[in-house]
């Protein structure tokens, strides 16, 4: 009986490679997400079993061993100061993916709730938009080199002066969606019944706002650990003490020409774990639209 | 009148779905127009006549919609088979399109003129001053005022009648043969409607163009059609002659189609039941100033919009109320003041005898269990992500009554309306908008209201399934004795529903009566102009015989 609604929702038809193309640009092949999973997975394992995968401890100096090139006993070499990079490198995913993992949810959670009173109580929704205006007119970076040159660079400074700058935008985007619901029917039909304002945002404003919070969450994941990349590369970031694939590459930045190696591992996973992040993002995004899930439905 | 080679000649046309299981969308639909005539496609939403449209304009939309088998020939040439190239010469020169929606099919940012000098442009090789002669000739003739402005204007300047009349110029611009026009005037008042149809008429007789009509609205196919054409499932149900289809219909369907069109004659009177004043209504005003704040000293002061202007009514239990108006009549704002989703600006709003005009919204809530609405849309009425039974209790619980009892009182009241009891689990998704109209009722009754306000709850409802509607709602007040403010612009739903009428224009009470009075004698003239402009007036759709005049001659006082 709501079948009428689907005919123009079909999957498009051709041949061969025009057939291909069209699949390509209409949905993301389940291929690529499933790659993306398994990466990000493996990620995961390696920061969750470091102690366990690393055959050297990452902070160990040893001056005899500066620079040896990949071997049996150091996989992949080590740095200039004798440390195991592959060790490093190891412990280095558990710095990105706490930073990331924390980010996004502590964003998320403070997000949630400001963006929810923002778009339903209109006097409040002045005043605490100004003041988001105002945080995202400093430049992201520059507030997190500000708030970590302040205080000591721990890791807890260093998620703090990452999340800042990304409440804003999830408290944007919550508003947005409130504002949009706030005007259907089935809200004022909830007033009418007697529903209490508390009860109102919860049941009613909140579920729409979540398909587009778990995605925005994914994409500020990867830019909280590109960023903390970005912070200990430019030695405002955690200390070298604790080895994250930022401050690897920043002590491997000068010696890059002698031995491109230094940068290199840590790059390529940092670029992976960002990829397959936003990659499963997207995935998310097209699962969680409405549109899509009629389609499949 | 008729030629005898047609303009347009549609044989077996199969259309479906792409993709690894087609649905099929038309099946062997066959019809042919000639010149100066007009042809209805008529049928409920979903029957397939905006498909049929589209593939005779050849605009199916790709990779969506595609065309199995038979022939669409349009003048001698084959739409189907022919080339992006030579389908955009066919479209300017022989054939063009009006839509439901002027303002969606303008371009928002351009001259009306510019728009239809860029049509000729196009098609022609006239010079920029025959061009613009020719633009302001086509104003002329469908009949826009003050042509030059018009020429210059943008589309938000011009009224929705105004922008309709600028499509028409568009379509009419290069004398096409065939004209095809998808629900043009569903989005416009009945007085507009009534203008564009009669525009459109008379343009054919002057033309000899064909016409190919898209409605939904009976009304209109009295009013405008030769021949019609009866859809249902992509199939075509009947067709012949509009006196043959309407007045002898040989198809079930299109008898129960026609059944189902409420008639302009008001229902017989009821007797009153109860003598309990439920909802009263004194001198209501809800002015919208824009000049407050900061406002009032930064620009010049504007005249505040009266939305509502001294309105006063009585409704009494088991009565039903109609409100009746065009758009901008005020008689949504009405309804929301009464509701109180908006503070009224002056006048009295009593349920039960309370007062409720003043009260702050923290004070409303023993009040709005007394009085429900029901709203236009039951796709957006009820919440996409709760379960009916969640929708069903939620009033209830927010007054205290345990859950448990709540649902059992949700079951009784699913099938109150005439619902498996079994729907209680599903999502709203799974519904048509007739049950979702009917879970909107029943979520109404759930808090056992005094007062149903309804707001043009049938007006998105295909035809008969708003008969089902209406009589539901009408079975409901006798057994509950409910009293309903009925919110509609529809006539014809006002003439078969309603006890009494208040006729609402521009914010003011024109006429208020009872329903039999109003509608078969109206004493104001505007409540006499609504009355002659609604469609299809001159039939009588349950005896299928023309009707003889509705309104009895104006009587002097």
């Amino acid at each position: 009986m709501h079948a009428s609604h689907s005919h123009f929702t079909v999957a498009p038809e051709g041949r061969g490679v025009s057939r291909l193309l069209s699949r390509l640009s209409q949905t993301r092949p389940q291929g690529v997400t499933l790659a993306a999973g398994l990466v990000l997975i493996l990620i995961v394992a390696v920061a969750l079993f470091a102690p366990w995968l690393a055959n050297h401890d990452p902070l160990a100096l040893s001056p005899a061993n500066r620079l040896k090139p990949m071997g049996s006993e150091f996989w992949l070499g080590t740095d200039p100061y004798g440390r195991d990079l592959y060790s490093r490198i190891v412990y280095g995913a558990r710095v990105s993916l706490t930073v990331g993992l924390g980010v996004a949810v502590t964003s998320v959670a403070i997000g949630l709730p400001l963006g929810l009173l923002a778009g339903y109580f209109r006097t409040l929704d002045a005043i605490l938009m100004r003041i988001m205006d105002g945080l995202m007119a400093i430049p992201g970076i520059l507030l997190a080199i500000a708030i970590v040159s302040l205080t000591s660079a721990s890791l807890w400074t260093v998620m703090i002066a990452i999340m800042v700058p990304e409440i804003p935008q999830v408290v944007r985007l919550v508003r947005s969606r409130v504002l949009a619901t706030r005007e259907e029917a089935f809200v004022e039909a909830a007033i009418l019944m007697g529903t209490s304002t508390p009860k109102l945002l919860w049941r009613h404003l909140m579920p729409s706002t979540l398909a587009p919070l778990i995605v925005q969450g994914t994409y500020i994941c990867a830019s909280a650990i590109l960023t903390e990349a970005i912070l200990s590369f430019l030695g405002a970031g955690i200390g070298t003490e604790t080895p994250s694939w930022g401050n690897i590459m920043s002590e491997g930045r000068v010696y890059f020409q002698l031995k491109p190696s230094l940068i290199f591992w840590a790059g390529l996973l940092l670029s992976a774990c960002i990829l397959s992040i936003n990659l499963l993002g997207d995935s998310a995004r097209d699962a969680l639209d409405p549109k899509m899930k009629r389609r499949m439905s | 009148m008729m030629a005898d080679t047609p303009i347009l000649e549609v044989e077996n046309l199969v259309v479906e779905t792409t993709g690894h299981k087609p649905t099929r969308i038309l099946d062997a639909i066959s019809f042919a127009i000639s010149a100066g005539e007009t042809l209805c496609l008529v049928g409920e939403s979903g029957s397939g006549k905006s498909v049929t449209s589209l593939a005779t304009m050849g605009l199916l939309p790709p990779g969506a919609l595609v065309a199995r088998s038979g022939q669409i020939r349009l003048a001698g040439e084959n739409v189907l088979a022919a080339t992006p190239a030579q389908l955009l010469a066919l479209r300017g020169r022989h054939m063009a399109m009006i839509f439901q929606e002027p303002m969606t099919a303008l371009n928002p940012v351009l001259s009306v003129g510019r728009q239809l000098d860029e049509v000729l442009c196009q098609h022609t090789s006239q010079t920029a001053p025959q061009r613009r002669a020719r633009v302001l000739e086509v104003f002329e003739q469908v009949h826009l005022p003050d042509v030059e402005r018009i020429y210059t204007s943008y589309p938000h300047q011009l009224s929705g009648g105004q922008r309709q009349r600028i499509m028409i110029a568009m379509a009419l611009l290069l004398k096409p043969q065939l004209l095809i026009a998808d629900e043009p005037t569903t989005a416009l008042d009945v007085t507009t409607q009534h203008q564009i149809l009669a525009l459109i008429k008379q343009l054919q007789r002057e033309h000899g163009t064909a016409v190919l009509f898209i409605t939904h609205d009976m009304g209109v196919v009295v009013d405008i059609a030769d021949r019609v054409c009866v859809m249902h499932h992509g199939q075509l149900v009947e067709s012949g002659p509009v006196d043959q289809v309407l007045g002898n219909p040989q198809e079930a369907y299109t008898q129960r189609l026609l059944a189902a069109v409420p008639s302009l004659l008001p229902r017989p009177p009821r007797e009153a039941t109860s003598n309990k004043t439920v909802l009263e209504v004194q001198s209501l005003e809800k002015v919208f100033n824009a000049n407050q704040g900061l406002m009032r000293w930064l620009r010049k002061p504007v005249a505040p919009t009266r939305a509502v202007d001294d309105v006063s009514f009585v409704l009494k239990r088991g009565r039903t109320l109609g409100i009746v108006g065009e758009s901008g009549s005020g008689k949504s704002t009405l309804a929301r003041c009464v509701m109180r989703l908006i503070t009224p600006t002056g006048g009295n709003i009593r349920v039960s005898g309370k007062q409720i005009t003043e009260l702050p919204k923290s004070m409303l809530k023993p009040h709005r269990k007394r009085i429900q609405m029901i709203f236009q849309d039951p796709n957006r009425s009820l919440n996409p992500r709760m379960t009916v039974g969640q929708s069903l209790i939620e009033g209830p619980t927010n007054y205290g009554t345990p859950r448990r009892e709540a649902l059992a009182r949700g079951r009784e009241l699913l099938e109150l309306v005439g619902l498996p009891v079994d729907a209680i689990d599903r999502y709203p998704h799974q519904f048509s908008g007739g049950q979702r109209q009917r879970i909107a009722i029943a979520r109404a009754l759930a808090m056992e209201p005094e007062v149903i306000v309804a707001d043009e709850a049938v007006s998105a409802l295909d035809v008969s399934v708003q008969a089902q509607v209406l009589k539901l709602l009408n079975e409901i007040q006798l057994r509950l004795g409910i009293a309903v403010l009925f919110i509609t612009h529809d006539l014809r739903v006002a003439a078969q529903i309603c006890d009494d009428v208040l006729v609402m224009q521009r914010g003011r009470l024109i006429e208020y009566g009872p329903a039999a009075q109003v509608l078969a004698q109206p004493k104001a003239e505007y409540t006499r102009q609504l009355m002659e402009a609604a469609p299809g007036r001159s039939w009588d759709f349950a005896a299928g015989a023309p009707l003889k005049p509705l309104l009895s001659p104006v009587e002097t006082p």
